[in-house]
């Protein structure tokens, strides 16, 4: 019974809180737009009974689907998405991967002030601080004034609303995703292994390329899914950051939702959205396992 | 008849492999080496003794390159090995952790050092082979670190540290992760390797009996300094101090006051017990204060005064230490001293004559114990 209890929980969870959106939102996708509140057809009538419950299910339809391939804004969204992600997520590691090696590398009674300061930026609403990036990115922000007051630029430079502002958001609002799993991997290594290794004839390079690197491979495919994926459905840094040049389907979403107001079309964009996203989830939760695996 | 005895510390026209020449190493405030010179010869199995701390990792670490000397120098076959870092030197160090690179195969792991140096193919597979071979680790080349059991990581350790052919191999504590069994028979065969390869080896350990046992000679540390480095026996049969005495292996340390008398000196010890006396060769003075250092399997415990013996005292069983193949009596005197006497248990259990509380009679020959300086 208690053993019963402890598997059910967790699907129990999965189910109210991913399936049946999940399904909700299925739903929708594949019905009609309407002038209505909600904004779709059909609705499910529980007084109609059975034949209810067939005429609902034959309302249905994959239209919406068909609509998204007809429009190559779509797919150019889901594309440029993608591209984002990937760029956006190399670059963290770029910056990430060192701050994490600095970090396992530090004295250990500095490490949990570092930590610290890695996850302090959570402590504030995320959205207070994109804003404060438009602040800093503008024509007249900080980034400019201080440019331009050290005399390394005459002219301010555009970046709010480019796509190297929505980079500059993403690396830093995921920053941390990527640092965390790299330095719990670098933290664990025996410092004796790279020793070993010059030993044995390794430059501190070589050695670095050789153990440092393949020994916290799994941290750092774990940090790349861990930015990758959320990144790819990311709304609120391209739409306050990005401008109109920067197309990235969460911004198609919100804007079908709100601005449109054609759920069933929205719907379907996120249900693509969920179908590309379990591939890189799939292959997450296979690294993730394999680690375990190793450990155990 | 025999072999010639292996012994270049006594041949000075013998060249060491290894000099330390007043070599200090500090770490900040903290003195790790403290002024130390030393001679290594080639194809020396030669062993650093000490409590934790003594500085004997901190000498091994200076070797590898590790750890850099804040004064003096250290030649390796007559050449400075201050300015050469460790990836270049010709000298293998095996980790006490053994550090063996986890996502490697164990093959991988011995070739690792070979690639490094950009050797061929088949030669890299040749020696890799025949390192497999040596360690007796022909079966698990495929399998990765976590795969095998201790003892042939252990052996996965050594044969990567082999591989590149040292000058000198360092090792680390080689032994510590071993279980008592395993340690003794990895003890001969890493004699019989060291015996094999021709290697230089100098150990780490605070396992006196494992320094014993394979060392051809070894080094007593305490406090950053070199106290003894003498062959085994001669370590135990003639420790030039009481720190050595006492670390290594069982002793009874008698305090008195020496009396210059024919052959060496009368001790006394304590008022009302007899006068000792020990033949030996220190300089010593009139009345000066002396330890007598005597170990307990050259005490002889009798129901009846001995006749043969030089020394002989009194005293009562306090306590019997039965070690099977042993055992060790601790016998107080009248005047609470407390002497250790071993007998070989060459008769069964319940025909031993000695129990507890039995008036006993000690007795040793007046060359048995070791007369040292306070």
């Amino acid at each position: 019974m208690r053993r019963a209890v402890l598997i059910l929980t967790p699907y129990l969870w999965l189910l109210a809180l991913f399936l049946v959106p999940f399904i909700i939102v299925l739903k929708i996708s594949l019905s009609d737009i309407a002038l209505a509140i909600p904004p779709y057809t059909p609705t499910l009538d529980f007084s109609e009974g059975w034949r209810g419950f067939k005429d609902f299910l034959s309302a249905l339809d994959f239209e919406n689907f068909i609509f998204l391939t007809t429009d190559d804004l779509y797919w150019k969204a889901y594309l440029s998405s993608v591209r984002i992600a990937l760029i956006a997520t190399t670059l963290t590691l770029l910056v990430g991967y060192p701050i994490a090696y600095g970090m396992a590398r530090a004295p250990e009674h500095w490490r949990a002030t570092l930590m610290l300061l890695v996850i302090l930026p959570f402590w504030t609403s995320f959205l207070i601080r994109v804003y404060s990036w438009m602040g800093i990115l503008s024509g007249e922000g900080y980034l400019n004034q201080f440019l331009l007051w050290i005399g390394l630029i005459s002219e301010p430079l555009t970046i709010l609303n480019t796509p190297v502002a929505v980079y500059i958001g993403i690396v830093y609002t995921y920053l941390p995703f990527m640092i965390l799993p790299i330095y719990a991997a670098l933290e664990r290594m025996d410092g004796s292994l790279l020793e070993a290794a010059e030993d044995l004839g390794c430059s501190r390079l070589t050695a670095f390329w050789l153990i440092t690197v393949p020994l916290s491979k799994n941290g750092i495919i774990a940090g790349c899914f861990l930015v990758f994926i959320p990144t790819i459905g990311e709304f609120v840094i391209p739409s306050l950051l990005g401008g109109s040049q920067t197309l990235m389907i969460g911004k198609v979403l919100w804007e079908e939702f709100f601005n449109n107001r054609d759920w069933p079309v929205a719907s379907a964009v996120a249900v693509i959205l969920l179908l590309i996203l379990i591939i890189p989830i799939i292959l997450f939760q296979r690294n993730e396992q394999k680690q375990r695996e190793a450990d155990g | 008849m025999g072999q010639t005895v292996f012994e270049p510390w006594n041949d000075p026209n013998e060249k060491p492999l290894i000099q330390f020449k007043g070599v200090t190493k500090r770490f900040g405030e903290f003195t790790a080496i403290d002024n130390q010179t030393l001679d290594i010869f080639p194809q020396e199995f030669f062993a650093l003794l000490g409590p934790s701390g003594c500085g004997k990792t901190t000498m091994m670490r200076m070797l590898a390159g590790f750890e850099a000397p804040t004064e003096g120098t250290i030649l390796l076959a007559g050449q400075d090995i201050a300015p050469i870092p460790p990836n270049k030197r010709a000298v293998n160090m095996m980790f006490q952790s053994y550090a063996l690179f986890p996502h490697l195969s164990v093959w991988d792991n011995i070739a690792f050092g070979l690639k490094r140096d950009g050797m061929a193919k088949q030669a890299i597979g040749d020696r890799v082979a025949e390192m497999l071979k040596l360690t007796r680790l022909e079966q698990f080349a495929r399998r990765k670190p976590h795969q095998i059991s201790g003892g042939q990581r252990q052996r996965v350790a050594l044969a990567r540290s082999l591989a590149k052919a040292p000058k000198l191999l360092l090792l680390d504590e080689p032994l510590g992760a071993l279980d008592a069994k395993l340690r003794q028979d990895t003890q001969f065969e890493l004699m019989d390797i060291q015996e094999k390869t021709g290697t230089t080896f100098v150990i780490v350990t605070h396992d006196q009996e494992e320094a014993m046992t394979v060392a051809s000679r070894v080094a007593v540390m305490d406090h950053g300094r070199i106290v003894q480095a003498d062959t085994p026996a001669r370590i135990y049969e003639n420790p030039n101090s009481v720190y050595v005495a006492d670390f290594i292996g069982d002793v009874t340390i008698i305090e008195g006051t020496a009396k210059r008398a024919a052959e060496g000196y009368d001790i006394t010890f304590a008022e009302g017990q007899p006068v000792l006396h020990a033949v030996s060769d220190v300089e010593l003075t009139q009345g000066q204060r002396c330890s007598l250092a005597i170990r307990p399997e050259k005490v002889s415990i009798t129901a009846e005064k001995p006749e043969d013996k030089r020394n002989t005292l009194k005293g009562k069983i306090l306590d019997i230490a039965y070690l099977g193949n042993l055992s060790t009596y601790h016998v107080e005197l009248p005047t609470g001293q407390i002497i250790k006497a071993q007998t070989a248990n060459t008769r069964r259990l319940s025909r031993r004559a000695l129990t507890w509380e039995d008036e006993v009679w000690l007795g040793w020959t007046d060359t048995a114990a070791v007369l040292l300086e306070q």
